[in-house]
């Protein structure tokens, strides 16, 4: 029989509303689930009281599975059929994943996600990630005594649309209803907002297995707000795990070791790493299958050296998410710590100076993330108290959406990091006299130029009433609703005619394209605005000769031979520049210099269209 | 008549209204709903309403409305742990019979 738990007052549900709502951090190391229970966030342990669950699958060749602790042991045993940190597959490529010789599984190189081949067969990441949630699935179901109405299940905040519809789909494999991915430095915030309820900006470094995160949020009275984010897809305390490892075999100078000798020293040097965060040295003795033994001593120092790098690594996204927030160091009033990785004490003293003030652990960093998602999916799913109801989750975009204009460079309508949902308009006219269509060439990206932007939708407006180049009034309007969903629609003024287009702004992204987009973004700013520059006189050249060719077709009549061969030259002079290997400076010059040679066709052009006007018209009528 | 807590109910419930950082006590009631006519109500206490009858169990206080004390006394209020699940149990000795759930009863 069901076991009740104590409801805010008035809250009682009915028999069977109480619905049952769990969060789920699938981790790159350790996966948790956790639910509110009589109003608090907790984490639900297994039958030995543990929260933390091994994120390993091992395949049996007697056709069986094990997964969690019980497949720790299968990694030195049966390392090609023993997945661990299967999250960095996600939904990617096999190009795509970091010290993968390294790894002693045997992929399969399949087009978009790979796979692996286990002694079971051939398994997609998804699959194996869905025998982890299927796993917490049955913890939570056995400890809640029902069925569950829905998860809240966390990603890193860089995940792609790819690798967020793979952690889904595994989801569903599971059999759990997705009530939503969070982001997983959003969820740290909802557990240390909503149990703390201190106000301000804070940032939240997540250092994971796999990933690195960094956020910065904005807490004010129970509204979230993500200002910014950055990070680093393939940073995380596996790093650390590898660098030991590397460490170990360039002092020993062993030869490249076989599979199981591999795994083995890799998880010896994991367990150094956390002996390390609590004590000052620790012995790294190991005994070899090649009959080899090691004996080290490794202290806390001299594993923070061979690490440092890597901390550093974490600094430069802190940098980039403040510049992106417009906030310095100083203006940041706590630093959450999220992830097992932050208990290392050489990190902690890092961030500490790098924002002048000790880093926030009140809270346990491996279960933060699956506190918050608990909290989440149990207001998603409706058990959620009065007062509740204005509890707001913002989230951002991560790179800046636009439309392609002239000449190939993008018009930004909707910054990066503006917070979600967002609508933006922005005017845009016709090109050319009589033009009655416009192409849309929508656009994400940091570059000026289109050509460097990732390509997300095309679509026309037609039906623009024909009009001088410049007359039409076509507002385009950007629209991002909460799931991230971009809505583009144009619409002529004089008309009403309309047109639009619906699409995945993450859609085909890889994190690691954002990433070097960003990055791309930053280091080209100068040549960005240089070439901007002499695209904006290359448009502007051609517009100006397709008018003063107009002209001499209407009017040429106007001119004498001379005159009209000094604006021909002027004019092949500037068809010359804009067809050349382009210049800004000549362009501008050759522009100025086609307007001054036209100066005296245009007056006699304007001379003669009000003459027309006039002509036959009495004095009287005007 | 009367409505109690064995010690391990209200040791939780002490902890439990610990770490909501307030409320009186606990509020034992009964509503008509539910697959077997009627249901239990656990709810936290703010503040106690007129026509309440409050009893004092191990240290926590006990809060019935009069209308739910006719079906509910006698019963003993138990903290249980089942397999990974934990949680409260009403033992009502009015109660006929219950739906398979345990939410809910008839008398």
């Amino acid at each position: 029989m069901a076991l009740l738990q104590i409801a805010e007052p008035g809250m009682s549900a009915a028999p069977h509303q109480h619905r049952l709502a769990v969060g789920i951090d699938l981790g790159t190391t350790n996966s948790l689930v956790a639910t509110v229970k009589n109003g608090i966030a907790v984490c639900l342990p297994d039958e030995e009281g543990r929260a933390l669950m091994p994120s390993v699958v091992h395949y049996r060749d007697d056709g069986g599975r094990d997964v969690g602790r019980a497949a720790l042991g299968a990694r030195v045993a049966d390392p090609r059929n023993t997945i661990v940190s299967v999250k960095r597959f996600m939904g990617r490529g096999f190009a795509d994943v970091a010290h993968i010789e390294t790894m002693p599984y045997i992929f399969e190189e399949t087009p978009g996600m790979l796979r692996l081949r286990t002694v079971q067969g051939s398994k997609s990441p998804v699959e194996i990630s869905a025998e982890i949630l299927r796993v917490l699935r049955r913890r939570a179901e056995a400890s809640l005594g029902g069925e569950l109405a829905g998860a809240v299940i966390t990603v890193p905040a860089y995940f792609d649309d790819a690798q967020r519809q793979a952690t889904k789909d595994a989801a569903r494999l599971a059999g759990l209803h997705v009530l939503r991915l969070l982001n997983e430095p959003t969820a740290a915030a909802v557990a240390y907002g909503l149990d703390n309820a201190v106000e301000g900006v804070y940032a939240v470094y997540d250092l994971g297995g796999g990933t690195f995160d960094l956020s910065i949020l904005k807490l004010t009275r129970g509204v979230f707000e993500v200002l910014a984010t950055n990070g680093d897809a393939s940073l995380g305390g596996d790093d650390f795990d590898h660098r030991l490892y590397c460490w170990v075999l360039d002092q020993t100078r062993i030869d490249p070791p076989s599979v199981e000798d591999t795994r083995r020293l890799q998880m010896k040097a994991r367990e150094i790493k956390e002996l390390l965060s609590v004590s000052e040295e620790a012995p790294f003795r190991l005994r070899l299958d090649s009959g080899l033994s090691l004996d080290l001593t490794v202290s806390r120092a001299a594993f923070a050296e061979m690490t440092r790098p890597l901390v550093q690594k974490t600094l430069a996204p802190i940098r980039r998410a403040l510049r992106d927030a417009g906030l310095a160091a100083r203006d940041i009033k706590g630093v959450v710590m999220v992830g097992g990785a932050t208990r290392m004490p050489h990190i902690q003293r890092a961030v500490a100076a790098f924002f002048g003030q000790e880093p926030l652990t009140n809270l346990d960093p491996d279960k933060v993330v699956a506190l918050g998602a608990a909290m989440q999916a149990n207001a998603l799913v409706g058990n959620r108290k009065p007062g509740d109801d204005d509890w707001l989750l913002l989230d951002v975009i991560p790179l800046s959406l636009g439309l392609e204009t002239m000449g190939g460079l993008s018009e930004k309508l909707i910054p990066r990091n503006a917070t979600l949902p967002v609508a933006r308009a922005q005017e845009f006219t016709t090109y050319k006299d009589g033009q009655t269509a416009m192409a849309f060439h929508v656009v994400q990206g940091e570059r000026e130029l289109v050509a460097d932007c990732r390509s997300l939708a095309r679509f026309e407006l037609r039906g623009i009433p024909p009009m001088a180049a410049g007359a039409a009034r076509i507002r385009v309007t950007f629209q991002v609703d909460a799931d991230g969903l971009l809505s583009v629609s144009a619409r002529e003024a004089s008309t009403g005619v309309e047109a639009s287009i619906l699409v995945n702004p993450s859609y085909g992204l890889a994190d690691g394209e954002i990433a070097d987009m960003l990055r791309a973004g930053f280091e080209r700013a100068g040549d960005d605005l240089a070439a901007r520059a002499l695209r904006e006189q290359q448009v502007e050249a051609g517009r100006l000769l397709e008018a003063v060719a107009q002209a001499l077709a209407a009017d040429g009549d106007l001119l004498d031979a001379g005159e009209r061969a000094a604006i021909a030259a002027a004019m092949a002079r500037l068809q010359g520049l804009v067809d050349g290997p382009g210049d800004t400076r000549s362009l501008a010059d050759g522009i100025t210099a086609l307007n001054r040679a036209t100066e005296e066709f245009a007056a006699r052009r304007m001379d003669h269209s009000i003459r027309t006007a006039l002509a036959g018209h009495k004095i009287a009528e005007l | 008549m009367s409505v109690t807590l064995t010690e391990r109910a209200a040791r939780h419930v002490a902890g439990f209204i610990d770490k909501r950082g307030k409320g009186l006590g606990i509020r034992l009631g009964v509503k008509t709903s539910g697959c077997s006519g009627m249901a239990y109500k656990l709810e936290f206490v703010d503040e106690t309403l007129e026509g309440d009858i409050v009893y004092d169990s191990h240290g926590v206080k006990v809060v019935v409305d009069q209308k739910s004390l006719i079906y509910l006394d006698g019963t003993v209020l138990d903290y249980v742990r089942e397999g990974l699940n934990e949680g409260f149990r009403f033992d009502n000795p009015n109660a006929k019979n219950q739906c398979g759930c345990g939410e809910s009863f008839n008398v």
